[in-house]
């Protein structure tokens, strides 16, 4: 049984124009000692479905799923209470913006005990001991100094370690990274990346990673979902999803890599935005920005079989050939004789 | 921090300055002038009336009174009433601790009833709950306080008969001022039932001067909170599995308890200033009814010495205030 298994997972947000759809049917797992990485532009539902995961999301939020399991205990069937004694502790987070994360109000110290006085009944001794060595173990230096330290006193990368001590404070099974280098530095950024990696190697926690950045993918995840506009739409280890990508908007999302464009020419770019709360398209999602999409993808849409990653697409890629598309995969295998 | 105390400190005598030229000069401008107003109905002679001028020294062109004033002052003379002959700083003292007793108990039923109402509206945002207590505290802010006053004296002093109407204590009982506090001295006195009478004197004045306050920091106290519970910490807190009430009460009031505090401090300013309305419905011997009779009786000395040292202690309360956000502040600490 994996560590975490979500499956089907829905989540509304009431607006005065109806209600909106941030995540729609969206299932995932992830196995422990796992690094899972959830890709997708901004307004894809990656962050909202790992808030709904924690309840962090605001009462308001309407949060429906088949399943939703962490370490053999259904979370849907939690009370607030109880699962308060599991986030924090067994399942901890770190969010995209290390500076304003941290209370302004209360030291490092303060901030990195309360979770070690609540969760592990720590005194005060064991506290400064454990908070001490949780400091040292993200890289800190001087971490008997830093204690006393506010947050306005440390610069966005110290802020994020501590938050990543935090994290770690109770050796959580699995750590849910929310975009932890995206208001970093690119040499603060790689430098967290390889101390998310570290310590998910030393401790053997599960670590979800979400981004928007395909090389942050490449570098640090086994396993990648990705997902577009509250849905998923394909799932593949790593070196499978840059070598074939199934789904035409991770094709495409790859394609405009910086890296990978032509030097001298136009970056390369998908046409068109995600859909909004009032320009949903029928059926695939992706259609109106899809060049393969026929009339049937605007009716209806089919997810694959697990050969072609889950894709959520009628015509998946193989090797950037649309599988049993009308005209294309035609005129394609046509050129090919 | 002794280095910003003492900074605060050194702006304080600009302050002053300005602030004993406008009670010296505002005073005069008013019509009238104390002999006048001294010898009522019956008419004066007008050599008569120039002649007590001249003994009191108010004959004399503004700026030598001012100077003579001034050097008084530097002196840490404050003048003398020129109606009641009293020194204006003993008449200070014995009247400011009634005010502070009466300020002190409205400040702290303020804080202690806004603070949660306005917690519990940003919390409860949009319900109905936040709608009372939203509605409540604008109609306690826009009630004018004399007839909010004389309402509460008509239900509960004359038609239920709980309270007294005016005054500190019942005359049933006689002690020597020790503190000036009659909270405290009631209970010093160790006469049986004193300090019962004292509060029941209490209870009414507290409640009317505390009625603007209160509606302020409930709604300083709500807006505060809704904008710091949107912030990334809140949610930090919360992911940490800590409960609702640390997290609402800990985390997010600290934050919010910034605004919060410069409120109750500048309400605390204007309450020492003399809550005047209420001491004056309730009779209640502190400062705001004392400047308010000593204005109707151009008692000049009074006005502008009690103005000074008016001035003095909301400049002070202020920099308690500062000391104070210091401390609930760590960024602003140096």
């Amino acid at each position: 049984m994996p560590l975490l298994e979500i499956q089907n997972l829905t989540v509304e947000f009431p607006t005065i124009s109806g209600l909106f759809r941030a995540v729609d049917g969206v299932s995932l797992t992830c196995d422990t000692g796992e690094i899972l990485s959830i890709v997708g532009e901004s307004g894809s539902g990656k962050s909202v479905s790992m808030l709904a995961l924690m309840g962090l999301l605001p009462s308001n939020a309407r949060i429906t799923a088949d399943r939703m399991a962490f370490d053999g205990k259904d979370l849907l069937s939690l009370s607030a209470r109880q699962r308060r004694t599991v986030i924090g502790k067994d399942m901890a987070m770190i969010f995209q913006e290390p500076m304003s994360s941290l209370n302004p109000c209360f030291t490092v110290g303060y901030q990195l005990g309360e979770t070690l006085r609540l969760h592990m009944g720590l005194n005060r001794a064991e506290r400064r001991t454990r908070s001490i060595e949780l400091l040292k173990f993200v890289g800190i230096p001087a971490p008997e100094d830093r204690l006393g330290n506010y947050p306005h006193q440390m610069s966005g990368g110290m802020s994020q370690r501590v938050m990543i001590a935090m994290a770690l404070a109770c050796n959580p099974k699995l750590l849910i990274a929310d975009e932890p280098t995206t208001a970093l530095d690119v040499t603060i950024q790689a430098q967290i990346l390889e101390l998310l990696v570290r310590l998910q190697r030393e401790n053997g926690m599960a670590l979800v990673l979400i981004t928007h950045d395909m090389g942050v993918v490449a570098e640090t995840a086994e396993r990648v979902q990705v997902q577009y506009a509250g849905q998923k739409v394909e799932e593949q280890p790593v070196s499978g999803l840059f070598r074939d990508p199934h789904h035409p908007y991770t094709a495409a999302l790859l394609a405009s890599l910086p890296e990978r464009a032509v030097i001298g020419e136009r970056l390369p770019s998908i046409p068109g935005v995600v859909p909004g709360q009032h320009d949903r398209p029928e059926g695939c999602l992706f259609s109106p920005r899809c060049t393969f999409a026929t009339d049937l993808c605007r009716r209806e849409v089919h997810e694959q079989g697990p050969d072609f990653g889950r894709a959520l697409c009628n015509y998946p890629l193989r090797i950037g050939i649309p599988m049993g598309h009308p005209t294309l995969s035609v005129a394609l295998a046509g050129e090919d004789a | 921090m002794l280095r910003f105390i003492f900074g605060r400190l050194l702006v304080l005598i600009p302050t002053f300055i300005g602030v004993s030229i406008i009670a010296f000069a505002f005073i005069r401008m008013l019509p009238g002038d104390p002999v006048m107003l001294m010898s009522g109905e019956r008419v004066m002679a007008p050599e008569r009336h120039a002649q007590i001028m001249a003994e009191l020294g108010l004959d004399r062109p503004m700026y030598i009174q001012y100077f003579d004033y001034l050097v008084g002052l530097l002196q840490g003379d404050f003048g003398k009433s020129i109606i009641s002959k009293r020194s204006v700083l003993t008449d200070f003292l014995t009247l400011f601790p009634a005010t502070v007793e009466l300020s002190f108990c409205a400040i702290v039923l303020a804080v202690a009833l806004g603070i949660p109402a306005g917690v519990l509206a940003a919390v409860k945002r949009g319900t109905w709950l936040d709608q009372t207590i939203m509605g409540t505290a604008l109609i306690g802010y826009s009630m004018p306080i004399f007839w909010w006053g004389l309402l509460l004296i008509i239900f509960f002093s004359g038609y239920l008969g709980w309270t007294p109407v005016s005054g500190r204590i019942s005359l049933m009982y006689f002690f020597k001022p020790v503190t000036g506090f009659m909270l405290i001295d009631s209970l010093l006195s160790g006469q049986p039932g004193a300090f019962k009478s004292a509060v029941t004197y209490l209870i009414l004045p507290t409640i009317v001067l505390a009625t603007i306050p209160l509606a302020v920091i409930a709604r300083q106290t709500r807006s505060a909170m809704l904008e710091v519970l949107g912030e990334d910490y809140v949610r930090t807190a919360r992911s940490k599995g800590l409960s609702p009430f640390r997290v609402v009460g800990l985390h997010a009031l600290r934050n919010a308890m910034i605004p919060v505090i410069t409120t109750i401090g500048l309400q605390v300013g204007v309450l020492l200033a003399g809550a005047i309305l209420t001491e004056s419905i309730f009779s209640w011997p502190g400062i705001g009814k004392w400047m308010v009779d000593s204005v109707f009786k151009r008692d000049y000395a009074v006005v502008q010495g009690g103005l000074l040292l008016i001035a003095a202690v909301i400049m002070i309360v202020n920099l308690v205030v500062d000391v104070l956000y210091g401390l609930v502040n760590p960024r602003i600490r140096r």
